[in-house]
Order: structure tokens, then sequence, then C-alpha cells
């Protein structure tokens, strides 16, 4: 290689870095800006493993609470929603969660939350939850990776996690991100 | 929380005033056992927060977390399994400090890599200084006007 | 008369003017046309004139409380103090891109006025590269960012500030730190120019030199002024946590720091050209991206910016253009750049070069780690974080050899040396360090804190030795008295630099050190901690102009000796529902004590209250040493030699004294 084809070569070296570089940026906007891409995202490592093992109480006068094992009886589907009643994009998400709660079951667990609180704003509009169960401590959504509320899982039959969303549910979501892993479990059964 | 609408903020707005420890009855009675639990919280990222060790910061969760780990650590476990159960729930993204993996490779080859290739781009310089460069076309004719001179006797 | 129309009118006739200023130099600069070279410093000066006249519309909205302007009303209020009304102009994101620009203009203007002895192209050709990126951030500001928009119904009162960011120390931090970003792009502009004239020589490194030391000064003292900030403001005892915001400022500082020393080495040996081009554009880019990509949400930082997907696109674009650009140029003409003059390893060259590379690794370190978890997301769709530990684990022993170099370097005679001497000038220095050693080793626990402190000590032994030998202080005190006064003031600049340096460090092992106890106590309960014996003698309540405080009296006291009282306050902002610790920080310049008060459980007789003491050895010495730096630097500047514009090409031959 002659003198000058090198100093070519290692001149060229930065604009191609940086041009690397801006490419990834382009990428990273483009999908911050349709979705794609969260750079603030937390992978959930639970994602199709077993249900964590807990055992949380109801909230007063809203039945019995539930566990693991519960979670691990179920014989078809259910969405098991993180929410407290001090979470400002759980009141938003109540009403999508009724029409939701129409057409696969949900089940909440109230996150460090006082529990007459949590059964108040439960049961304001009507439950859109089938079972509640109160994490007072919040140390079971620390087992779940649960950073925040809203959260949501999809648990399927056997006590699966085949889904985690991270933002309030809707029916979009139900529709794009939900539906298609439900059909996906079906399929592979 | 984390999922309340952003606000619209002005030129920095640090996410959490001050305090990070802010109740004395959350330390270990035992101070080794405390400077321990402090260590290891502080390679756990809050993750609500952005950046900031569990220690740092004073976010809910970070605080739970933090009393979570002192658990452990009085229960008599080692930071390496405390570490592990911290990633088994919420994933590499916890570690401040990642650990050497396919894909955190170039990460940690780095200071090493880059050391290197300054050094050779160094070496290459010196060594090509110490061979005289070629001659240049005006060079040559004078060397040979220089010789046709002397040369011919 | 100030109104926000004439501030948005003379933002976009300044941007005209940056347009002017970007093409016709250079026209003149290709047809060899004298009058449009001359319109370059003309064009440079009315451009400032212009935007420091929107500037000051922005502040006059501000200060006359016309919350109509979008921007006064989100970040004024009528109750603010005037001070932060003013600050508050570019405490925004709005302000701050103006702020930018400003300043930019004054690099430019600066440019024009004390360029006067470069030549007429290479002058023109930098004014137009400024006038180009002054160009570029004006249209960011008038398209995407407009400070001067108006909002309608104006409402009666502003949503105020943030009040943490209501502080002096705060409110003087970006202008400063942004006159260091910014003036790197002026050692930019000469290396553009240099690309585009195809030559680059000593006299080019000489004319460099200053503006790089003089941005380089001012982002020292930036950095030093943020992180200051954060160890009082945040009230958790910390002082740089490695976040994006941070390493942008620090990115830049690094490769800037290597600029200055590789300029040298084009000026005094004519080597290295190439790369010091490389750097000098690296600088600034990093100093741009570092800054916008923080605004773009990219990055996960403490410090939130608002967040707006199309000025990201706006950014990345002009960011493609001015780097891109450049770094296209430097591909295509750099090759034929005539390379540098021989040298040996061993020399004062070979030690800039160790330097170069050094610092180099330790930017890549930083850039890498700051870079990589938003890559491995988009790579490989994993989430990674890489935090302090990961840093501290990195930099710090590429910063040990550096010290190590930093010491013998300025010992080394240009082109050929022999070690021996200069190892045997530095006994002194090499003694303290053994005894630092001692000494470390009985007080400090780690090793990397020993052998920071005994770099450290080593350094500063090593920049002792240089000054005396300067000095002739083995010719006693009265000759080296003479000798200060003959020589020119850049011999010492390099040594208090590096002494500052090793302050700097030596802060950072103290604090390495520091000790710090969280208690509940009543009032007259007394705390022990790092020898000191703390008592909270009582706590009050007081009101100030928009906060409520609650204010303790602390008495620190060692061996039963009053050292002194201390008022840590909290207070609570009812209007924007947030709470500030004020600290309170005692220091000897040797260590600081540091109270912060927390909250209160109980009332009445039976209150307890949570408080948070730190006891912080050397800490004062981290700024300390910043500000040593930066007075080093400027020492060098103030030199006749170094004065910006000063040297002529025929200076280039000159035989440098005390070098």
């Amino acid at each position: 290689m002659s003198e000058l084809t090198r100093r070519r070569l290692m001149t060229a070296l930065p604009i191609i870095g940086a041009g690397a570089l801006g490419v990834g940026f382009w990428k990273m906007l483009g999908g911050m800006g349709s979705g794609n891409f969260d750079p603030h995202a937390v992978n959930a490592p639970i994602l199709n493993r077993p249900v964590p093992d807990f055992s949380l109480p109801g909230l007063p006068g809203m039945g019995d609470g539930f566990g693991s094992d519960t979670l691990k009886a179920l014989t078809q589907p259910v969405l098991l929603n993180f929410f407290a009643s001090w979470c400002i994009p759980c009141v938003a998400e109540m009403p999508e969660l009724r029409e939701i709660g129409k057409r696969i079951p949900i089940w909440g667990i109230a996150y460090k939350d006082k529990p007459e609180d949590s059964v108040r704003f439960v049961q304001r509009d009507g439950s859109p939850y089938q079972r509640v169960a109160s994490d007072r401590s919040g140390l079971t959504a620390i087992d779940w990776g649960v950073t925040g509320v809203p959260e949501s899982f999809l648990i399927l039959p056997g006590g699966r996690i085949a889904w985690h969303g991270t933002a309030a549910l809707s029916m979009d979501t139900l529709h794009t991100e939900i539906q298609p892993r439900l059909s996906a479990a079906e399929a592979g059964k | 929380m984390k999922r309340a609408p952003a606000l619209a903020l002005g030129l920095v707005l640090i996410a959490t005033p001050a305090f990070a420890v802010d109740d004395p009855s959350e330390m270990l009675p035992n101070k080794q056992q405390e400077q321990r639990a402090e260590a290891i919280g502080a390679q756990l990222r809050c993750l609500v927060c952005q950046n900031e060790s569990i220690e740092d910061s004073s976010a809910d969760l970070a605080r739970d977390l933090r009393h979570v780990v002192r658990e452990h650590v009085a229960r008599g476990e080692s930071d390496r399994q405390i570490m592990a159960w911290m990633t088994a729930r919420y994933g590499e993204f916890v570690r401040l400090k990642p650990r050497l993996s396919v894909g955190t490779v170039m990460l940690w080859a780095m200071p090493v890599l880059a050391l290197l290739a300054g050094l050779a781009a160094a070496a290459t310089m010196l060594r090509r200084r110490h061979e005289a460069p070629p001659l240049s076309e005006e060079e040559r004719r004078r060397v040979a006007e220089l010789s046709n001179a002397t040369g011919q006797d | 008369m100030f109104g926000p129309e004439e501030g948005h009118y003379a933002l976009a006739l300044a941007c005209i003017l940056a347009l002017a200023q970007f093409i016709l130099p250079l026209r003149g600069a290709a047809k060899h046309d004298r009058r449009l070279l001359m319109l370059a410093p003309l064009l440079a000066v009315s451009q400032l004139i212009a935007l420091a006249l929107s500037f000051f519309c922005l502040v006059w909205s501000a200060t006359h409380d016309d919350f109509s302007v979008q921007n006064v009303a989100a970040n004024s209020a009528i109750a603010k103090p005037l001070l932060y009304k003013i600050t508050g102009t570019w405490g925004n994101h709005e302000g701050s891109i103006l702020l930018w620009a400003l300043i930019l203009g004054i690099c430019g203007a600066a440019v024009a006025a004390f360029g006067r002895n470069l030549p007429a192209i290479l002058r023109a050709r930098v004014l137009a590269v400024l006038g180009g990126v002054s160009a570029g951030f004006q249209l960011f500001c008038l398209t995407t960012s407009d400070p001067f928009a108006r909002v309608w119904p104006a409402p009666p009162d502003g949503q105020g500030m943030n009040p943490l960011l209501q502080d002096p120390g705060l409110a003087f931090h970006p202008p400063i730190l942004y006159t260091g970003y910014v003036g790197f792009a002026v050692p930019f502009a000469f290396a553009v120019a240099a690309l585009l004239e195809g030559r680059v020589d000593a006299a080019w490194g000489r004319w460099v030199r200053p503006w790089a030391v003089a941005a380089w000064c001012f982002l020292t003292c930036g950095i030093a002024l943020g992180s200051w900030w954060s160890y009082y403001v945040l009230g958790w005892g910390g002082y740089w946590f490695w976040d994006p915001v941070e390493n942008a400022s620090l990115i830049p500082w690094l490769t800037g720091t290597a600029l200055v020393h590789s300029a040298i080495v084009v000026e005094k040996r004519e080597a290295l050209k190439i790369w010091t081009v490389l750097l000098a554009i690296a600088t600034f880019s990093f100093s741009l991206s570092g800054t916008f990509l923080v605004r773009s949400g990219i990055l996960n930082s403490v410090h939130a910016f608002a967040n707006d997907p199309a000025r990201g696109i706006f950014i990345l674009g002009l960011l493609a253009l001015v780097i891109g650009g450049s770094l296209l140029l430097f591909a295509w003409r750099a090759p034929s750049l005539v390379a540098g003059g021989m040298f040996a390893p061993v020399s004062r060259e070979g030690s800039l070069v160790l330097n170069n590379i050094l610092l180099c690794s330790i930017c890549a370190v930083v850039v890498t780690g700051t870079m990589y978890p938003p890559f491995m997301q988009l790579l490989f769709g994993r989430t990674i974080s890489v935090g302090k530990p990961f840093f501290d684990a990195t930099t710090i022993p590429l910063t040990l050899p550096l010290l190590g170099a930093m010491a013998v370097g300025t010992l080394l005679p240009w082109k050929r040396a022999r070690l021996s001497p200069v190892l045997r000038r530095l006994r002194w220095g090499a003694m303290a360090a053994v005894v630092a050693l001692g000494i470390a080793c009985w007080s400090l626990s780690g090793i990397l804190p020993i052998l920071c402190a005994v770099g450290a000590v080593w350094v500063i032994g090593g920049s002792l030795t240089d000054l005396a030998g300067r000095l002739g202080l083995s010719h006693g005190f009265s000759h080296a008295w003479a000798r200060a006064r003959s020589l020119p003031r850049s011999a010492f600049g390099a040594a208090i630099a590096h002494i500052g340096v090793g302050i700097t460090v030596l802060g950072l092992t103290g604090m390495s050190q520091a000790q710090h106890a969280i208690v509940e106590v009543h009032v007259g309960q007394t705390e022990s901690l790092a020898g000191y014996e703390w008592t909270l003698l009582g706590v009050h309540e007081e009101d100030g102009p928009n906060y409520h405080a609650m204010i303790a009296d602390i008495s620190v006291r060692r061996h039963g000796k009053l050292v002194t009282v201390m008022h840590p306050s909290k207070r609570d902002f009812a209007a924007q529902h947030q709470n500030t610790t004020e600290v309170s920080i005692r220091t000897n310049l040797i260590s600081d004590i540091y109270g912060v008060i927390g909250d209160r459980h109980g009332t009445g007789a039976n209150a307890t209250y949570v408080l948070r003491l730190h006891y912080n050895p050397l800490a004062p010495w981290m700024w300390l040493g910043g500000l040593i730096m930066a007075i080093g630097g400027g020492l060098s500047l103030s030199d006749r030699r170094l004065r910006v514009g000063a040297p002529k090409r025929a200076a280039q031959n000159e035989e440098v004294v005390a070098s």
C-alpha cells in the first residue's frame, strides 16, 4: 500500500466513524418518533418465565386476595394489572380497562396503596377487575420487576408470563400486542 | 411517578432533590454490614430516575430496593447473590457496571483498544520518521547534477 | 422599543448577516477578491450587534414581566428576584440556544478584532466558517426554538422557575460553560480554514493555541463550577455522577486538553499537524454533539430537557452539516498536507504524544461508556446501564500513567533528550511521592486512592521542580525574583496548570475517603462523626420571599472546642410544590464539614429531625485545582508572545526562550 493510500484510509476513518454514529442517531430518533425505540425502557427478564412466588391479601370487602398458586392453576389467560389510587395515568386507564375486561379477565394488584383508598378507587365507576389483591409494601411488585404503575402482564394458562406492558393499557394495545400473543399461544398448544 | 405525564421542564431539572437515605431507621445497626449494603447499593441503578444509584436516589422504589438490599445483607448473602437477585428481577439494566458479555465486549475492551491504537499509531509514525523520506523530483535532479559535477573524474 | 418582535427581527437579521459572513468571504478567498475578504470582519461585528440586540430584547421581556412571551411565561414570575429574571433567560432551552448563538457571535467578532495580524485570506476563511456555524444555530433558533414566540391570552403571572435553579452558582454556570464549548469553534474554524488552504505550519499552531487555551480555561471553570454546584445544591455530598450531561462537558475538555498540548508541538516542531487539525475538529464536534444529544432524549440523564423530535431531526441535520462537512473536508484534504518533522520518543514532543494518546484513550472510554446503552438498545434490543462504577474502574487506571508522565514531560528538552538527567532533577519530586506513599498507605483505604495521591504529589513535585529550574532557585532568591520578572509568563503557565491538576486529583482522592452519617436526633442531642461532635442546638422556621424555611442550628465541636455553628435549612416552595435543601458547608480549605437537615418527625418537644452529616477531606481542593488550572491557562494566555493575533508568520523561526 502506498503512503498516500494509507494516509487516505487513515483520514477517512473519522468521517466513517462519525457517519456510523450519525446513522445510529437517525434510527434512534426515528424509532423514538414511531415508538419502536425507547431509550428509557427496562427489559423485563420475567418474560416467558413462570410467575414469581407470592401471596397477597385481598382488599376489604372485595373478596380474597390471590397468589402465585392461584395464577398457576388458571385454565384461561389473564391480564394482571398493577395500579394505585395515587397514580394519575391509572385513573386515565380505568375506562379502557373496563372495555378490555369484557374481552379478557383482568386481575389487579394495588401497589403501595392504602387498602381503603384502593377500594374507593376501584369501585368508583365499577371495578374492571375480576379479583384484586393488595401489595402494600411493594415488595411483590419488585419480584415482578415492576418499576412504576400502571404496569401489566399477560399470564397464560399454567402461569407463564407472555407479555409485559409498561404503559397504560388501551384497546389499541390489546389489538396490537396482546391479541397476537394470545393467538400465538393458542396455535402453539 | 414514572408514568406521570412529562412536565414542561427548564434547562435542567434534577429529578430528585437531595436526600437519598432519608430515614436512619433504614440503616443496618451493624456498621460493617451497612457499609457493604451501601457499596452494593452504589452498584445498582435506580430504575425510575436516570443514572443514579439507589443509594443516591430519593425515589420510592429506590428506597424499597435499599431496604431489600439491607435485608439480604443482614441475612448473610454474598454480594454476588444479591446482584443476581436484582438482575433476575430487573435485568442487566439494574447494574451500573455491566457484566462482560458478547454485547459488552467492546465497552470493556475500549480502554485497552484505544491505548493500543494510540501507541501503534505513534510507533508507525516514529518508525517512518527514521527512514529517510524519498527524494523529491527536484532533489533527485540536484543529486544528479552534483554527481555529474564530482563523479566524472 | 425592545419587545419580542424587535428581538425576533434582530435575530433574523443576524441570521442573514451570518449567512453573508459564510458565503461572501469564501467566495472572496476563492476569487482573491480583496473587497469580499475585507467584508468578513465587518459582517462578523454587525452580526454580533444584531445578536446582542436580540438577546437584550429577551432579557428586556423577562425583566419587564412580559408574560405574553411564552418563554417568559413558562420560566419567570413576578415574584422572582431580578437577578434570576435576567439569568433565567438562559435557564431554558430556547434562551440557552440564543445565548449559545450570542457567544458564537462574540467569538467571531473577537477573531475579527484580534486577528488583524492574520493573513487576510486565512482570517476571511476562519470568519466564514464561524459565520456558517452561527447561521445554523440562528436558523435552529428561528425555526424550532423561537424564544420570542407569543402566547395568547397572556397569563397574569408566569409559572416561575425551578427553585433548584435559583442559585447564583447556577445562574452564571451556563455562560461560562457555553463560552468553553463555543470557544472551541475558533480552533475548529482555523482547522477548516487550514484544510481549505491546504497548509498547516508552525504559525498556524501559534494562531490556534491562544484560542484553544482561552476556550479550555472557560471549559475548565465551567466544569468545576457545575460540579461545585451539584456539591452544594443537591445536598447528598456528591460532586460528579458520570451523568451524560456531565460527560458531555468532560469529553470536549479531554480532547481540548489534548489539543492545547498538540498545538505546542505544531508550533515548536512542525509535527503532529494533521492530528492537531483533527483534534480541533473533534473538540468542537464533541462540544456540539454532546450538548445537543442530551437535548434529544436519546441519552438517559438526571438533567432532563424538554424533548421534541422535530428539534432532534434539525439538530441531527445541523450536526451532519458541521461535523460531517468538516470531517469530509478532512478526509479529502488532509492526506495532501505536508507531513511534519521527525522526532525521538524520549523528548518533549514524545511526551506530548504520550499525553495525547492517554487523554484520547480516556476520552474514547467516556464516549463509549456514554453512548453504549442507546446503541446496545438499537443493535441488540437490550438495555444496559453504564454508570459511575464502570467509569471509575476504567478511567482511573488510564489517568495514573498520565500523572506519571506529566511530571517528566515538562522537564524534557525538545528534539532529543536523555531520561537520566531529568529523573535526577526529579529526585525531590520522587522523594515527596515516596513520603506521600507512606502517608497514603497509612491514611487511605483502597489501592486506587493511594496511587492517585502518589501520582498527584509526583505531578506537583515535578511542576515545582520545573518552576524552580526556570527561576534558577539554586542561585538564590534575589536571582530568582529577577528571573521571574523577566521570564515570559507562559513559562509558568504550564507548571501552574499542572499543579492545579495535581491539587484536583488530591481533592478527588480525599473525597473518596469522605465519611457521612444519617442520624435522627432531638434538639440538644449530640452525635459524633470523624472526630467532631455535632449538636443540634435548635430548629426555627422563617418565611422567605417565595418559600417557607425550616432552619437548624448545629454546633460542631472538636475536642470540646467550638469549630462552627452551621445553619442548614429546608425550603418549601409552595407554588411549585417543591422542596429544596440548603446545605450548610464550613470549610477550612483542608476539609469541609457539610450538614443537611431533612424531615421532621413528630411535633412539639418530642420532634426529631433527620440530619445528614458529612466530613469531606480535601473537598475544596477539587475546585481550587480547577481554578488553578484556569489561572495557569490564563497566565500563558496573557503572555505577550502568545497573545491572540500577535504572532506573525515571520515569527515562526524565532528561537524560543525558556522552553
